[in-house]
């Protein structure tokens, strides 16, 4: 439980950081909270040559409110976002998720946008950029670019970011007043990886969205109608079997396609309920 | 019958424990902070990634060449400096606490690094280079049972390792005349009770003595120093083991430590300096030591009121891979008391021991408690629902009668105290059945799922050290000679200024031993307890110890505080002599209170403690003819009841037999299959409460490991041996959020076998709490066969009717195969640009393989159908080196192929087999058809179990990228895709 040997940079400017990665290419990986690296570290699971550390890079530690967005730095740990105090009034969706990501003690090193790196197919931040249709915004020496939920995740524990890339900050979208957001999850405990997590939003316009996490390598998303409508139940079915639930140790294939109907169904009803 | 004796001053009292202190200021000292010599080295252990294996050979040159490394030891070394560890049954076996030929768990320890600091070790590790045969494994123990199961020890013949029967009373009279005979099968699973802290060792060797020196984390039996002294080839005096003075937690756990002390001091005496090794997490839940796993078939006779004649066990106990001592203990333990708290005059028992290729077992909480519960109280339950009748009544019925105590069972247990009736009449109404019952009433009639469970128990403690040979013959018995009694020590030493000093053997592990002993000797000694100090953990070349001292069955309380009660009533009774003399007065009109010596009929007369206590140092002279000093006062007691198992095999495995009755009402969602519990009552009789607050803390401790078990806790391993649940996201313990708030009643019957009146009580919840979780859930829901741990999931496989079905069902990924092994199976095609007899030369062509494998630094051919290369294949940040070894077979040129593929690296292994066909769709274009089936295991089936069915999805993605690219550039993609996609899979992550 030793990780092998590695250099460690310690930024203390974006451009810094930059460098480090561009030097580092494929053997190189940032380090923020540490709450999933240094385990796969520990385990030597995961063995990069040079890890750089961006949790002194000021830029990267704001959170900021920008026209429809909140935007929320890498450096920015989960539990700042969490006790940020509009966070319930402009994405109350995360602000009900947050309890459920980890653990406090995790929740006080680990990031918004290391969690999202780590792309794990349980993880509620994931679900959320999808969900709310938020943007990652990346970054190298030479360039910048903004990837959609759907562009970035490129697999389970895999994401678009390349090689002498990092994330710079993650964007969620406020929604117009009138816009309904729920969240629920299964998990064998508290604060363990969700067997099943779905998040919902209903518009004001009537439409419908609901992710899932916990069952695809990535999160899926699918558009549905109304409860009380005929094709409500066949979508949210087949929705259900698309995801290609597997058996594993906590729970069954056939469980988990359960909870995406039962809790998918819930939780789409509790958006729509808090639609005003 | 509540006792509590007013004698007690301090007994009884929830007093601040001594213990705490240090323990929240972060100044306790367990083993990792112990300081060590100058010049100590760290070691880690290589450890078999396989659950059965042949070595055939390690090569350990470059690890010895790495930074810092001191010495690489393996099974030669250990085999050449010790001998054998001593086997607890008779048997052509050898035990080794390191593999020697084959290894037989994933986990068995295959070498040692010693290096300068654990960073270093573990960087050489990577390099101990073992090549493994693989072997077909078992895990299953019935299986393992079959003739055409793979055998473990060759020696044995079989993977039964003991066999025994055993018959009290008339039971297939009893059978033959009931009313009915009801009968439940139980397949209880492997969990462990899973300290904070890990095992820790630290050992040198002083060659100019032939003297080891080992600290470790140890929590006894003692008996164990023996079987230690034994392999390590020395006499007990040049073995001297001494333990830390603070536990992070043992549970029984910490006593599989002994095979480490024997690896670290041989590893010690070849480095020639002293050598530290700390387990980490992933070691201790694959490798330290679990609870047995046991399939029992029990079966009962049964009158028409629900009253038991009989009872019928056929038990399958799963050792593991090695029947390290003290196993087959665990099968053993509650020999006596296999009745349970119920007056059954008729038995019968067959004991079945099996080794299989997990992890070996031994001590864990509860300790042979829970696999015999949890078949007698669902029973209890199906007898009720099977008649008709309340399960409150028939375990009611059942009980043994409060005018039979002491009661002798009929496997030759005796029932030291208790009205069992009294105590359970007072939990249903204290505890308040009679409401739950209205909820369940009421949730019932809203279509809710609600139950209630109960479970009886009686919880042994203070182990008969004979009771183990009760596997062996009554002839073999005979042989060996006698073995019973459970020695207790304690000291009491006064020093020249009238300071008292305790020391005993117990090894406490968190639960405030010192404290608990201060108050027995403050009682005796009319002293403040605080003004006492004691000293719990040991030192084998210093203390009064014996086979029976540490810290296990419960045995402080009604063994450990009574003999320190004994020696300090010795002490009173010389001290009052010599206060006689100094007051002037009759011995036996002296007392002692608040510090000082005076006389009952004048309490002005009086004289301090000290200078009575200190007379022996500084005036010998003084002292009565009768008495000869009162510096030291050491006390050996072992009860009397606790003899030899006799010529019928009855036996009195424990001294003292606490109480417990549990029920609780459950709740479960009918969506989700959670368990929510409403309400949990345990009542416990374990005779006289020496700490109330103690005493809680250990039920509700019990208690909280118990759910784990009923709900969340299992070692899980695939049928290739390979151990699944090697994290905590894996391995889930309960956590406060998880864990109700129990009420907790109390039953006073003081043990009249004890100097205390006080009985174990640490155990019993990890006995009754599983079966009454279980039985709750089987009412909620209507179901028999209730499976632990209870999880939602299979609560709700339990619940669920036909599934809705989609229009399109997607083809399934893997697959359980029967056996439980997880493999992963797949298939697919791909069209490509090349003839036939393009794509089958290039299967065969390194070149090609070279080419087209990504990550690959290298492709050799070791013939024309067998190649090997070395591969980095990963998906996201984890990455892994591996050799992969592609053989073709099945040649059917240019049609068909058989590709078998086998990878092996630091991170895992895996292998499997696909056949590929090659279809001419003309114009240059063949279609490739496979079929794969691949199983993976290792550290990343270890770790990564929630993730790794994906990950082998994620490369299978890869390669059809690749393939695509390939097919699409014009280029023609060989077959050597598929040898990469073999080595994809084969490799995992």
């Amino acid at each position: 439980m030793k990780p092998a040997p590695f250099h460690y940079v310690r930024a203390d400017a974006l451009d810094e950081a930059l460098d480090a990665l561009h030097e580092g290419g494929d053997q190189a990986r940032v380090i923020a909270g540490g709450q999933s690296l240094v385990p796969m570290l520990n385990m030597r699971l995961a063995r990069p040559s040079v890890l750089v550390d961006i949790t002194r890079v000021p830029e990267l530690k704001r959170i900021e409110q920008r026209k429809e967005q909140v935007r929320v730095g890498a450096a920015v740990r989960q539990v700042e976002l969490e006790r940020w105090a509009p966070l319930a009034g402009l994405l109350p969706m995360i602000a009900a998720m947050m309890p459920w990501v980890g653990h406090t003690q995790t929740r006080s090193r680990g990031t918004i946008c290391g969690s999202l790196a780590h792309a794990d197919p349980s993880a509620e931040l994931p679900l959320a950029l999808l969900a709310l249709g938020g943007e990652m915004h990346l970054r190298n020496r030479r360039k910048k670019r903004v990837l959609p939920a759907s562009a970035f995740f490129m697999g389970m524990m895999a994401t678009a970011v390349e090689p002498g890339e990092m994330i710079e900050a993650v964007a969620f979208p406020t929604h117009p007043m009138g816009t309904g957001t729920a969240f629920r999850e299964i998990a064998r405990r508290h604060g363990d990886f969700a067997i099943v997590a779905c998040a919902a939003i209903a518009r004001p316009d009537g439409a419908n969205r609901l992710a899932v996490g916990g069952v695809a390598d990535t999160p899926q998303a699918i558009d549905l109608p109304d409860p009380s409508d005929d094709g409500f139940e066949d979508a949210l079915n087949e929705f259900a079997w698309s995801l290609g639930a597997r058996d594993d140790l906590h729970a069954s294939a056939r469980y988990r396609r359960d909870l995406v109907r039962s809790l998918g169904r819930q939780t789409v009803k509790e958006a729509i309920a808090c639609r005003s | 019958m509540t006792i509590n004796p007013s004698a007690y001053r301090w007994v009884g009292r929830s007093v601040p424990r001594v213990e705490d202190a240090a323990l929240l200021t972060g100044r306790a000292r367990f083993v990792d902070d112990i300081a060590t010599a100058v010049g100590t080295l760290e070691a880690v252990i290589v450890r078999s990634p396989h659950g059965h294996a042949v070595i055939r050979s390690i090569d350990v040159s470059q690890a010895l060449e790495s930074e810092g490394v001191a010495a690489v030891i393996i099974g030669e070394d250990i085999k050449r400096l010790t001998r054998s560890m001593t086997v607890g049954v008779k048997a052509d076996v050898q035990c080794w606490p390191i593999a020697t030929d084959r290894v037989r768990y994933v986990g068995e320890p295959v070498a040692v690094v010693v290096a300068a600091d654990r960073y270093l070790a573990e960087d050489a590790a990577e390099k101990v280079a073992v090549d493994y045969e693989v072997l077909p494994a078992i895990v299953d123990p019935v299986a393992a049972l079959q003739s055409d199961a793979p055998i473990l020890h060759p020696s044995l013949g079989s993977n039964l390792i003991n066999e025994r029967c055993f018959s009290y009373g008339d039971p297939e009279g009893a059978f033959a005349a009931a009313a009915h005979r009801i009968g439940i099968d139980v397949a209880y699973p492997r969990n462990s009770c899973t300290p904070i802290e890990t095992y820790g060792v630290v050992a040198s060797y002083e060659p100019g003595e032939d003297a080891y020196d080992i600290l470790a984390n140890f929590q006894g039996p003692f008996s164990i120093h023996a079987v230690v002294a034994r392999a390590l080839k020395v006499p007990g005096n040049r073995m001297r083991l001494r333990t830390p003075p603070s536990s992070g937690g043992s549970y029984g756990i910490k006593q599989g430590v002994f095979p480490y002390m024997i690896l670290m001091g041989v590893a010690a005496r070849i480095a020639g300096r002293p050598v530290k090794w700390i387990e980490d997490r992933l070691e201790h839940l694959a490798a330290s030591v679990s609870a047995t796993n046991r399939v029992t078939r029990l079966e009962a006779a049964v009158e028409p009121d629900g009253r038991i004649t009989a009872l019928d066990w056929d038990q399958i106990e799963d050792c593991g891979a090695h029947l390290r001592a003290p196993e087959p203990a665990t099968l053993y333990r509650m020999h006596g008391n296999m009745t349970g708290a119920y007056a059954i005059d008729n038995l019968s028992i067959r004991n079945r021991v099996v080794l299989t290729n997990k992890t070996p077992t031994g001590l864990n909480r509860g300790f042979g408690g829970p696999q015999i519960y949890f078949p007698l109280e669902r029973l209890m339950q199906r007898i009720a629902k099977e008649l008709g009748l309340d399960p409150l009544e028939v375990v009611r019925r059942n009980l043994v009668p409060a005018a039979n105590f002491p009661y002798r069972t009929a496997s030759g247990a005796l029932l030291d105290s208790g009205d069992y009736r009294s105590a359970l009449d007072r939990a249903v109404s204290e505890g308040g059945l009679d409401e739950l019952k209205r909820r369940r009433d009421e949730a019932r009639a809203e279509g809710r799922l609600y139950g209630i469970g109960l479970a009886a128990v009686v919880e042994p403690s203070v182990s008969n050290m004979g009771y183990i040979t009760t596997v062996l013959t009554p002839e073999q018995r005979e042989k060996a000679g006698p073995k019973n009694g459970a020695q207790a020590t304690a000291t009491i030493a006064i020093d020249p200024l009238g300071a008292v000093s305790v020391k005993v053997a117990s090894v406490p592990q968190g639960q405030g031993h010192r404290t608990v002993l201060s108050q027995v000797v403050a009682d005796a000694l009319g002293l403040d307890p605080a003004a006492i100090m004691v000293v719990a953990d040991v030192d084998t070349g210093r203390d009064a110890w014996s086979i029976a001292s540490g810290n296990y069955s419960s045995r402080f309380a009604p063994a450990v505080a009574g003999a320190a009660k004994l020696a300090a009533d010795r002490l009173r009774a010389k001290l009052a002599e010599i206060a006689a003399g100094q007051l002037n007065i009759q011995a036996h009109d002296v007392d002692f209170a608040d510090g000082r010596a005076f006389a009952r009929s004048n309490p002005d007369n009086s004289v301090s403690f000290a200078r009575v206590a200190a007379a022996a140092h500084w005036a010998p002279g003084t002292l009565p003819d009768t008495v000869d000093q009162t510096i030291r006062e050491t006390v050996f007691w072992t009860p009397e009841q606790l003899q030899a198992p006799n010529a019928a095999d009855e036996v009195n495995s424990s001294l003292c037999h606490g109480f417990i009755f549990d029920f609780c009402g459950v709740e479960i969602h009918r969506d989700t299959g959670e368990v929510r519990i409403d309400r949990y009552v345990t009542m416990h009789d374990c005779g006289t409460i020496l700490h109330p607050a103690m005493v809680d803390g250990q039920v509700r401790g019990g208690f909280a490991q118990a759910l784990g078990a009923a709900l969340l806790e299992e070692f899980a391993y695939g049928a290739d041996g390979s151990f699944l649940s090697g994290t905590l996201a894996d391995y889930l313990i309960p956590t406060v959020m998880e864990v109700p708030d129990p009420i907790i009643l109390h039953y006073e019957s003081p043990s009249p076998f004890t100097p205390l009146g006080a009985k174990g009580v640490g155990e019993g919840n990890c006995m009754s709490t599983p079966a009454c979780i279980a039985n709750a859930v089987a009412d909620a829901i209507g179901a028999d066969d209730i499976v632990l741990p209870v999880s939602p999931s299979r609560i709700a496989g339990l619940l669920a009717g036909d599934e809705p079905q989609p229009k399109v069902k997607p083809k399934r990924v893997e697959d359980t195969a029967p056996g439980g092994q997880r493999k992963l199976t797949g298939e697919g095609s791909a069209e490509v640009a090349a003839s036939r007899e393009e794509v089958w030369r290039m299967l065969l062509d390194p070149a090609t393989l070279e080419a087209i494998i990504p990550g690959s630094h290298g492709v050799e051919k070791v013939s024309d159908t067998h190649f090997t290369a070395d591969v980095t294949l990963g998906v996201g940040p984890v990455k892994g080196r591996y050799k992969a070894d592609i053989e073709l077979s099945d040649l059917d040129e240019p049609n068909a192929v058989t590709l078998s593929g086998k990878t092996v690296g630091a991170l895992g292994s895996g292998e499997g087999s696909g056949r590929v066909t090659l279809e001419d769709l003309g114009g240059g274009r063949t279609r490739i058809s496979y079929s794969y089936e691949a199983g993976i295991g290792g550290k990343v089936a270890s770790v990564g179990g929630r993730l790794l069915d994906g990950a082998a999805r994620v490369v299978i993605g890869q390669f059809f990228k690749a393939l695509a690219n390939h097919a699409g550039g014009g280029k023609v993609p060989g077959a050597g895709v598929f040898a990469r996609l073999k080595a994809l899979i084969g490799g995992g992550r």
